[in-house]
């Protein structure tokens, strides 16, 4: 009972946290039909700036807004290069990953900055509710705190006349354009709030594990687009709200089996593996069945 | 300004793959100017340069050096496509351009009456535009007012098209560009499309330009009538000297201006 019990916190946790990036990739592959790459440098870009300005003496809780600027700032060179200089967006999305990697190291000057010794948002928390620093209901208190408000805004943002154009243009590019709709802007906006939340979650869980390293986004766009397909095959969503809650809804649901995984004794070094086979397939699947109903089906996608 | 040039169009030209073998002059020294509430039909064969008219006009690219427009008595000639949407409205020939099929039909209205707007952190939708959506879509007669809720991608492709169209003019824009947008329909949606075109740019007085392949089409609306041939416009017929013309009249106006022989059996069948 209590293994399950630990599992299923432990789970609950990182799903809300891990959640942020399954918004940001949603918002960006399921809003703006931009899949964006970006998100193994911003996530780290997160880690990394929150972690160097802790380490420097600033509020932990300035620190992750800092964060959150960061990977604005890396979403929007993102839009650019794929608006302004007409970049595919997956080639942008690598350049960004790649240039990132080499930002990360400079702003780390090194390949981890360590928090151990240092008051993190965490700490924060747990002295504001007189509870033990580490525990694992402090880590969902400060988890689910930030979810809801990311929550809310994003279901209240899409709803408004900006977050209207912005969906519009993942659907119909040309439509919203002849509607005196920006595309570019859109495009821009929809990466830097994106690559936003993505820095967010690298910045708690750099603050949550008590380091930032280099190697920590490896990967993520996948375990992202992991939580996606599956928030979407167990929710069938309709509409932004029920989209918001199948993205953080398949993070949990991905972290549980990874959790679940990981306790029976399943490498650590595997996990990146399994995500990959398990999004193969998820995106297979459709493909094959189309092919056993011997439909037409259209040359896959090259950019 | 009833009776005043509400488009205007000044030495226009367009190349298209210029310098390389392909290189093709889609539109010759065109000049026009449409008076206010003026209902144009154009027509022409393919080539002809009717879309890419359109195209210019819509700012989807620019003329060549040299070629001016003006709208509603702005100088449009260097704005770009989004910022031209304030004053242009325009119908595609396939109504999946004109439409999100992902959106529900209310958000497709909420982003169309934005027009021309800036957008702001409102809220997209509220119960007033919704009324004023109903208001829009029931003399359509299609029930669509009672299905704001519903996916456009669920629609037909005829009801998607009478979305369009009422999209393309909720906001009022100064001209309306028709480009042959019953043509992907079948006969009896096309008849249905063209009657609701009818009936909204009468209502709302919108100076329209509409290019057809369909000479009968060209004939039946409108009050004016342009033919056009390899970039020029051949054939300029206003009202009186379109009234009672027949489609072999025009033939032979046609050929008459163009000095070439009529041999397109396509433009006097298809939609």
């Amino acid at each position: 009972m209590d293994v399950a019990n630990s599992i299923l916190s432990f789970s609950f946790y990182e799903g809300l946290v891990f959640g942020l990036v399954a918004i940001g990739v949603y918002l960006t592959l399921r809003v703006l039909a931009f899949p964006d790459l970006t998100v193994d440098g911003s996530y780290t870009l997160g880690g990394a700036v929150a972690a160097v300005l802790i380490v420097a003496g600033v509020n932990p809780f300035l620190a992750t807004l800092a964060a959150i600027g960061a990977g604005f700032c890396a979403g929007l060179l993102t839009g650019i290069l794929n608006t302004k200089l007409r970049i595919p967006a997956l080639l942008a999305g690598i350049l960004m990953m790649v240039g990132l990697y080499s930002i990360n190291l400079r702003i780390m000057s090194g390949a981890n900055v360590s928090l151990l010794r240092e008051v993190t948002s965490f700490d924060i928390i747990a002295n504001l509710f007189g509870m033990r620093g580490g525990s694992i209901a402090v880590s969902i208190i400060l988890a689910l705190a930030i979810a809801a408000v990311v929550f809310f805004a994003l279901n209240w943002f899409l709803r408004t006349e900006i977050g209207l154009s912005l969906r519009a243009t993942g659907d119909n590019e040309q439509m919203v354009r002849s509607l005196g709709g920006d595309t570019d802007k859109n495009v821009m906006l929809g990466c830097a709030v994106s690559n936003g939340l993505v820095a967010l979650a690298g910045a708690i869980v750099s603050q949550g594990q008590g380091f930032a390293d280099v190697g920590m986004g490896i990967g993520m766009i996948v375990m992202g687009l992991a939580s996606v397909i599956i928030g979407e095959a167990l929710f069938r969503p309709k509409g932004v709200t029920w989209l918001l809650v199948a993205a953080v809804g398949g993070a949990f649901v991905y972290r549980l089996f990874i959790t679940i995984a990981l306790r029976m004794g399943m490498a650590p070094g595997d996990l990146k593996l399994i995500t990959a086979v398990l999004v193969v397939i998820a995106l297979a699947i459709p493909y094959i069945r189309k092919k056993a109903r011997r439909e037409w089906i259209p040359p896959a996608v090259r950019w | 300004m009833s009776a005043e040039s509400l488009l205007q169009l000044k030495k226009i030209n367009k190349v298209f793959s210029r310098g390389t073998v392909d290189e093709v002059k889609a539109l010759n020294n065109i000049n026009l100017e449409v008076k206010a509430e003026d209902y144009i039909t154009v027509i022409g064969s393919n080539g002809a340069g009717k879309t890419t008219m359109l195209n210019i006009v819509g700012g989807v690219f620019p003329p060549e050096r040299g070629g001016k427009i003006v709208v509603a008595d702005v100088n449009v000639t260097g704005l770009s496509e989004y910022k031209r949407a304030a004053y242009v409205g325009r119908v595609y020939q396939d109504p999946n351009i004109g439409t999100a099929a992902k959106m529900t039909i209310e958000e497709n209205l909420a982003m169309a009456v934005l027009r021309g707007k800036s957008r702001g952190l409102r809220a997209a939708s509220n119960k007033q535009l919704r009324e004023e959506f109903r208001e829009a879509l029931a003399p359509l007669k299609l029930g669509l007012e009672n299905r704001l809720n519903a996916l456009v991608g669920t629609l037909s492709s005829g009801q998607r098209q009478a979305v369009a169209l009422v999209m393309a003019t909720i906001s009022r824009p100064s001209l309306l560009l028709l480009d042959e947008h019953s043509a992907n329909l079948d006969p009896r949606t096309a008849q249905i499309v063209l009657e609701l075109t009818e009936m909204i740019v009468k209502r709302e007085k919108i100076t329209t330009l509409m290019v057809t392949h369909n000479m009968e089409l060209a004939l039946r609306y409108g009050n004016r009538l342009i033919m056009m041939h390899e970039g020029r416009i051949v054939v300029d017929l206003n009202h009186e000297q379109r009234t009672g013309l027949t489609i072999n009249d025009l033939i032979t106006a046609f050929e008459r201006a163009s000095g070439s022989k009529f041999n397109e059996d396509e433009l006097l069948l298809r939609g």
